[in-house]
């Protein structure tokens, strides 16, 4: 099913939950609502779900208006991050909730759940009541009971937040190839950007209601468009450094810091250069240490994280700048060690500190 | 001088400090065992008591005077009077009673009927109906509907009174006539409506407090998910709310039957068991007419104590029962504070 936001919003008196989003998503389109808490994604969600009357704007479900459609009229299933299991019902009777709603005849209310429970692996657990059962397991009956109706739209409100990492990891995978299989067009509304990178097909960053960017993870991950998506996609997050100015130099572009100087390639340069103090952006990864002999940004290493197949370190440069990047645990870097940092330069981004814009994509 | 330091015997401290457990525990619990048995076990002691006695305004004298004990209080100059201790013959003339299955019945008709249709019934729909408005506006609708607990007893049930009065009076009158209605004494043509609507009323109150707030403590994920999963709002409240409030609804059905078979005060005030004879009389309103308000000024202690006593029996027969239907016990958490 094609689903489609028009200029929505939704406003209660002063507060603006959502402010005028447009979007589309294509049939069987893995889509992530991804922002911070509090940033009018679930109330986007919720206006999908009919549970919210957009204040403004349109929803289309197939080029057809569905703002005063009932959510029960929708077609739709839905995973809550509490899982809402109804708690006097056994997972069969939640599972056969939506069916017995829709009257369908019994046996085949069985056969359905059965044919669901079996292909989430909870087939075992029909008559055990949800308290009964672990969060991975409550998720699984979760998806099941959004499943088993055959929904044209499945919605999912930060689904994975009660799971413990591991089973995070497992269930991630296992939501993505369902989806996959089915082929039924999603939404999921998440704040942890790794989720959204790793399982959408296109993510919509919103922030205080709006819209950021709507584009797939590379694009989000390669081009920001803003130092909000920047800042926010991507984990160790960018290195954002205030007070950058890039200057032509002769067929050159420098881009010049208290603590460094830095040659910028021209494709990327020629759209900064001139344009007074600018942010520069860059990710941890594409920071080095500098080669013997090479000439390199100077600073000493304040503190180390160790996070296992690399260290996240934090190094210190002449200006009170610090700056991330990932280096490789067998150098063993301790505070105070010196260093000499290269920067990847065709990674670099930059941005204008007044409008928060990039300078390179628009 | 040197101190002897002697050590004690492990299970003598052990004792010792269970024994300390208790008196703690027992210190803490005093205030209410006090007030528990200040007022209730030794009334319902007294009560007994003066159920097996004569005592009236015939015979009026301290009830504990009686037999042996009667001389010793005379020479004390403690006034004994006639009372007598009679066994169970005040028992015996209550379930001869030629009203004795009148009044039960009533009783029975009048508890189930306010309980099922009010103190229950209407209680569930105004919550139902208070928490899907808007809230404000639930919560002053549920403020104006409590008025009338706090109205005293006498002007709630006078204010009814003219409501139902005769003819050329009474406000349901006025509104009747015009469209058509003979004006008629309302009070005296359908007592029972009368009763049990001023009762169930403020009754309903009770329910309507418990039970909006349990259904405002219904987590909004569960609502939503039935929702989407195709539920109307009447499906939602018949298979979502009601189950999840059902210990709210046994609670408060279990705490107005024992209520209502006790209360007595707005029949007393509106028709007085009447009209007629013992129209609608209760078992409560017995016990104090025979105690205390006979017509010729006899007040029969003794018999009147028979019907309140028997009242609290099937006041704990109704306890158990539904403490046992209901399972209240699995309503009874074991505390997460470790022992003391």
């Amino acid at each position: 099913m094609r689903v489609e936001l028009r200029n929505l919003c939704k406003r209660w008196g002063n507060v603006v939950g959502v402010d005028n989003i447009s979007l589309e998503i294509k049939d069987s389109e893995f889509v992530a609502l991804l922002g911070p808490s509090g940033c009018g994604k679930t109330t986007t969600l919720l206006m999908i779900a009919g549970i919210y009357k957009p204040t403004s704007g349109e929803i289309l479900f197939d080029g057809r208006i569905v703002n005063h459609i009932p959510p029960k009229d929708r077609n739709i299933g839905m995973v809550f991050q509490s899982y809402a299991l109804y708690p006097h019902m056994t997972v069969f009777e939640n599972m056969a909730y939506p069916l017995k709603l829709q009257k369908v005849p019994k046996d085949e209310q069985r056969r359905r759940v059965q044919h669901v429970a079996d292909m989430m692996g909870i087939g075992h657990l029909l008559d055990r009541k949800p308290g009964q059962l672990s969060g991975g397991q409550q998720q699984r009956v979760a998806l099941g009971r959004a499943l088993v109706k055959d929904p044209e739209l499945l919605l999912f409100d930060e689904p994975l937040s009660n799971l413990d990492a591991r089973l995070r990891l497992t269930m991630r995978g296992e939501i993505k190839r369902r989806q996959m299989e089915l082929g039924i067009t999603s939404i999921y509304v998440t704040h942890d950007q790794v989720e959204a990178m790793t399982m959408a097909d296109r993510i919509a960053v919103i922030k205080d209601g709006k819209l950021q960017a709507y584009d797939t993870p590379d694009e989000l991950y390669e081009r920001p468009r803003t130092l909000f998506i920047a800042g926010f996609i991507g984990n160790p997050p960018m290195n954002l450094i205030n007070g950058v100015e890039v200057v032509r130099d002769g067929e050159e572009y420098l881009a010049r810091h208290q603590a460094f100087c830095l040659r910028v390639p021209a494709e990327r340069g020629k759209h900064v250069a001139a344009k007074g103090e600018v942010i520069l952006g860059i990710r941890p990864e594409d920071i080095s240490l500098a080669d013997d002999g090479q000439d390199g940004m100077r600073g000493e290493v304040y503190v180390v994280e160790p996070l296992g197949r690399d260290d996240l370190v934090n190094v210190e440069l002449p200006g009170n700048t610090f700056i991330h990047f990932l280096a490789d645990p067998a150098l063993r870097l301790k505070p105070g060690t010196p260093v000499a940092l290269c920067f990847n330069t065709e990674k670099v981004q930059f941005f204008d500190p007044r409008t928060e814009r990039s300078l390179l994509w628009h | 001088m040197e101190a002897v330091v002697r050590e004690q015997p492990v299970e003598v401290v052990a004792r010792r400090r269970s024994l300390r457990v208790s008196l703690e525990a027992l210190t803490f619990m005093s205030p209410t065992m006090l007030l528990v048995t200040l007022f209730f076990f030794v009334p319902v002691l007294l009560l007994l008591w003066i159920s097996l006695t004569n005592l009236s305004s015939n015979t009026f004298g301290n009830p504990l005077c009686v037999g042996g004990v009667r001389d010793v209080c005379e020479s004390l100059g403690i006034r004994a009077g006639g009372v007598e201790f009679v066994g169970l013959s005040n028992y015996r003339r209550l379930f001869s009673d030629r009203f004795f299955p009148k009044i039960l019945r009533n009783t029975l008709f009048y508890v189930f009927s306010t309980l099922t249709l009010f103190n229950v019934g209407l209680a569930l729909v105004l919550a139902l109906l208070t928490t899907h408005i808007e809230r404000r506006a639930g919560f002053l609708f549920r403020a104006i509907w409590l008025l009338p607990r706090i109205t005293p007893s006498v002007i709630y049930i006078m204010m009814w009174k003219r409501i139902a009065a005769d003819a050329p009076f009474g406000i349901l009158n006025q509104f009747l006539t015009p469209v058509g209605v003979e004006p008629r004494f309302w009070l005296r043509e359908a007592p029972w409506l009368f009763v049990i609507v001023t009762n169930g009323f403020v009754g309903a109150s009770f329910g309507m407090l418990i039970f909006s707030s349990a259904i405002e403590s219904i987590p909004r994920d569960y609502i939503m998910a039935a929702k989407v999963d195709g539920a109307t709002t009447l499906q939602i409240i018949r298979t979502i709310i009601i189950p999840l409030i059902k210990w709210p609804l046994l609670f408060v059905t279990t705490y107005q039957t024992l209520s209502l078979l006790a209360s007595f005060e707005y029949i007393l005030l509106l028709t007085n068991g009447g009209p007629g004879l013992y129209r609608t009389e209760v078992w409560s309103l017995t016990a104090y007419h025979r105690a205390l308000q006979t017509y010729f000024g006899n007040n029969q202690w003794g018999y009147g104590a028979a019907w309140g006593f028997v009242l609290v029996v099937i006041g704990i027969i109704f306890s158990i029962i539904y403490l046992r239907v209901f399972r209240f016990n699995e309503l009874v958490q074991e505390p997460k504070i470790d022992a003391l």
